[in-house]
């Protein structure tokens, strides 16, 4: 079915609607707390863009969203739903630090993709975990990659403060858990003289990458088809459990280069606080967020991500002017995805008039890109 | 060391803290049991009971008055309840992402009211010891079970309550017919918004309690993600326990013990790295899903939503 250009401006424009809805929410809770709102929103738009620094912050910030948000597009479209990217991010950035911390004899230029590889490596194992127990176990992705997430954070936790420690810290009576600090030669070159480095170039060229494998590779489309339906898929000859296995495995491997793209392009080493969020910036979650605002396309996900981004380092602005705590945007991005979830319910009644006004009643809902039914039950092999 | 951790009291300290430790996760695994029979999985636990231990937390603070506390959760997790009920049931919209949704709305919420109205680490005097009388002075047993707070009794009073109500009641019934096949029961009378509804906003009532149970019970103060990770055990304690109050309970307990384990062997010093430890609750909880998949049949219409043919 051939979409009128209205109908793609409409798909296109509700999650701008839904994200002004939740501003707008935000607006009166800011109300509440005694805060003008356009003060505080002033803030967060200067934060995120009001100068150069600002500018490339902003970029920085969205770097980590658009991988993981990357993978989030490969995932939901097989109709897997991964919750994982926190712990994908953080096995990603171990393996990639390992190798970084391990073979410092090696050249710059060879080592950072290999790193980026271990990144991409270690994400994939930490997906397909998941992804393997969902498809022969019928065991629920979103509670499993929750749980894989915790367990990541302790692996972290436990390395940094034993194995892996810098051994400068294991002098000092503090002990601050974190990894000794990469060559300067392993480093993610910088872009300009800000902070910006070429992971963010990297991610929006794996946007377009991704974009060509979902949709003009047999791979890709394989996946979508499982994901819009495993009966039909089935039914085509496709491999159902091992395209669940391989949407969950791609997707953590784009979180997992995320993490090491944190590690070479911006810490350039490992430190935990003890929990996840303090290495990812809970960018496993908000690339969810951004890659639903993207439509779940790879390309309208890069907007998105720098959207967000802004939100993120705009955030940091609002609280030092206005004493607005960042959490803030944590419950903004909350509302973000309910009001997007459920904008789709008016393209569900639009497609639905469309396909009785075409005499194709078939009383059949109209099967969206992603299915309603959050495919919690695989169904048992026939 | 083992034979340490094997000494009568430690034993029974461990005892008693599982027990208690299994609270939250009760009220919220039940409280989802009733969505899930109905067809709705709500993965918003987790922020529901944030905002409830917040809620509980604050009044409890300002007021001193504990049931107030109590009560305040109830609304709080009743509202929630309520709107993820819109979403999921007017809006049909997907329940697993709507869920992390919510999630992240207490999450960010809870954190930013702490923030704003409270700021520092404070503590409150949450619900003391209730010893019931005889039963507590029986050596061992007493102390495990029966010198325990108020929040605690009831938790576990919920469990047959529950199972009761599921069950023998017409209520349990049309839960469980909306819940299996939606369009058999809209035929017959019962409407499905209905008691979706109903369930969706009590499970936001039970997680609003969970989480007081943990600021003005357990814990007896508040901090940002405070609950962290337990809403969504508490998920995957309902699939554990096949969907039925007792499976649950059983759940829980297994769950709370491992952790009073945990926290036991980190109290006596045994060498175990206290990361790996605090680990053990969440491969539990993949191991115990990928073995009790096989055995449970989830509810037919569960995540799906229901409409109306007109």
């Amino acid at each position: 079915m051939k979409k009128g250009w209205f109908s793609k401006l409409f798909d296109v424009l509700m999650p701008v609607f839904a994200t002004l809805a939740a501003l707008a929410v935000g607006a009166v809770m800011l109300i509440l707390l005694g805060v003008n709102p356009f003060q505080a929103y002033g803030a967060l738009v200067e934060g995120a863009f009001g100068s150069p620094n600002a500018m490339a912050e902003t970029l920085v910030k969205a770097t980590p969203l658009l991988l993981v948000g990357l993978g989030i597009c490969i995932a939901f479209r097989g109709n897997v739903i991964n919750i994982g990217g926190e712990g994908q991010m953080i096995i990603g950035a171990i393996f990639a630090t390992i190798l970084g911390l391990t073979f410092t004899g090696l050249p710059g230029w060879l080592l950072i993709p290999l790193a980026m590889l271990m990144g991409f490596i270690g994400g994939a194992f930490w997906g397909a975990i998941p992804g393997f127990l969902k498809a022969y176990f019928n065991v629920n992705e979103i509670l499993s990659t929750i749980m894989m997430n915790a367990i990541a954070v302790q692996i972290m936790n436990f390395l940094l403060r034993g194995p892996m420690i810098d051994p400068a810290q294991l002098e000092l009576a503090s002990k601050i858990p974190q990894t000794a600090r990469l060559l300067e030669a392993f480093r993610l070159p910088r872009l300009t003289p800000t902070r910006l480095h070429l992971g963010f170039l990297f991610a929006v060229i794996l946007a377009f990458l991704v974009y060509i494998f979902l949709w003009k590779t047999t791979l890709g489309y394989r996946i979508r088809a499982v994901g819009q339906s495993h009966h039909a898929a089935r039914y085509a000859g496709i491999n159902v459990k091992k395209n669940i296995v391989l949407a969950l495995l791609l997707s953590g491997a784009f979180a997992g280069l995320a993490g090491a793209i944190q590690v070479y392009g911006v810490n350039y080493r490992m430190i935990t606080d003890g929990s996840a969020s303090g290495f990812t910036g809970s960018a496993g979650f908000n690339g969810i967020v951004a890659a639903l605002f993207g439509q779940l396309h790879p390309i309208g996900t890069i907007p998105a991500s720098i959207f967000f981004g802004a939100l993120l380092v705009g955030a940091n602005k609002m609280q030092r002017v206005m004493q607005v705590p960042s959490a803030l945007i944590t419950t903004l991005n909350g509302l973000v995805v309910i009001f997007v979830v459920s904008s789709e319910y008016f393209q569900r009644r639009r497609q639905k008039q469309r396909i009785s006004s075409t005499e194709n009643d078939s009383g059949e809902p109209p099967v969206n890109e992603i299915e309603r039914t959050s495919g919690v039950n695989v169904e048992a092999e026939a | 060391m083992i034979t340490e951790l094997l000494s009568a009291t430690v034993l029974v300290g461990i005892l008693a803290s599982g027990i208690r430790l299994a609270t939250p996760y009760l009220y919220a695994a039940i409280g989802e049991t009733f969505g899930q029979r109905s067809g709705v999985l709500n993965l918003g636990v987790e922020g529901q009971m944030l905002m409830g231990a917040f809620a509980a937390f604050y009044v409890a603070l300002i007021t001193e008055n504990l049931w107030l506390a109590v009560f305040s959760a109830v609304i709080v997790g009743a509202l929630m309840g309520l709107a993820m009920a819109f979403v999921t049931v007017n809006l049909g919209a997907q329940q697993g992402i709507s869920g992390i949704g919510f999630f992240l709305f207490g999450l960010g919420l809870s954190d930013l009211l702490f923030q704003r109205l409270v700021g520092t680490v404070e503590t409150v005097k949450g619900f003391p010891k209730i010893e019931i009388p005889i039963l507590s002075n029986i050596p061992i047993i007493g102390e495990i079970f029966f010198s325990q707070n108020i929040l605690v009794y009831i938790a576990y009073a919920l469990v047959p309550i529950a199972w009761f109500v599921l069950k023998k009641t017409t209520i349990g019934l049309k839960i469980r017919a909306v819940g299996e096949n939606p369009e058999a029961a809209d035929s017959l009378g019962v409407s499905v918004a209905a008691v979706r509804y109903t369930t969706v906003i009590m499970g936001g009532i039970l997680s609003g309690i969970a989480g007081a149970s943990l600021s003005i019970g357990l814990l007896n103060v508040f901090q940002q993600n405070m609950t962290s990770g337990l809403g969504f055990i508490a998920v995957a304690l309902v699939y554990f326990g096949g969907w039925r109050p007792l499976g649950v309970l059983g759940g829980a307990l297994l769950f709370s013990m491992v952790n009073s384990l945990q926290l036991w062997m980190q109290v006596l010093g045994i060498p175990i790295p206290s990361d790996i430890a605090v680990m053990l609750p969440y491969i539990l909880t993949i191991v115990v899903l990928t073995l009790s998949m096989s055995r449970v049949r989830a509810p037919s219409a569960l995540t799906k939503p229901f409409e109306r043919e007109d």
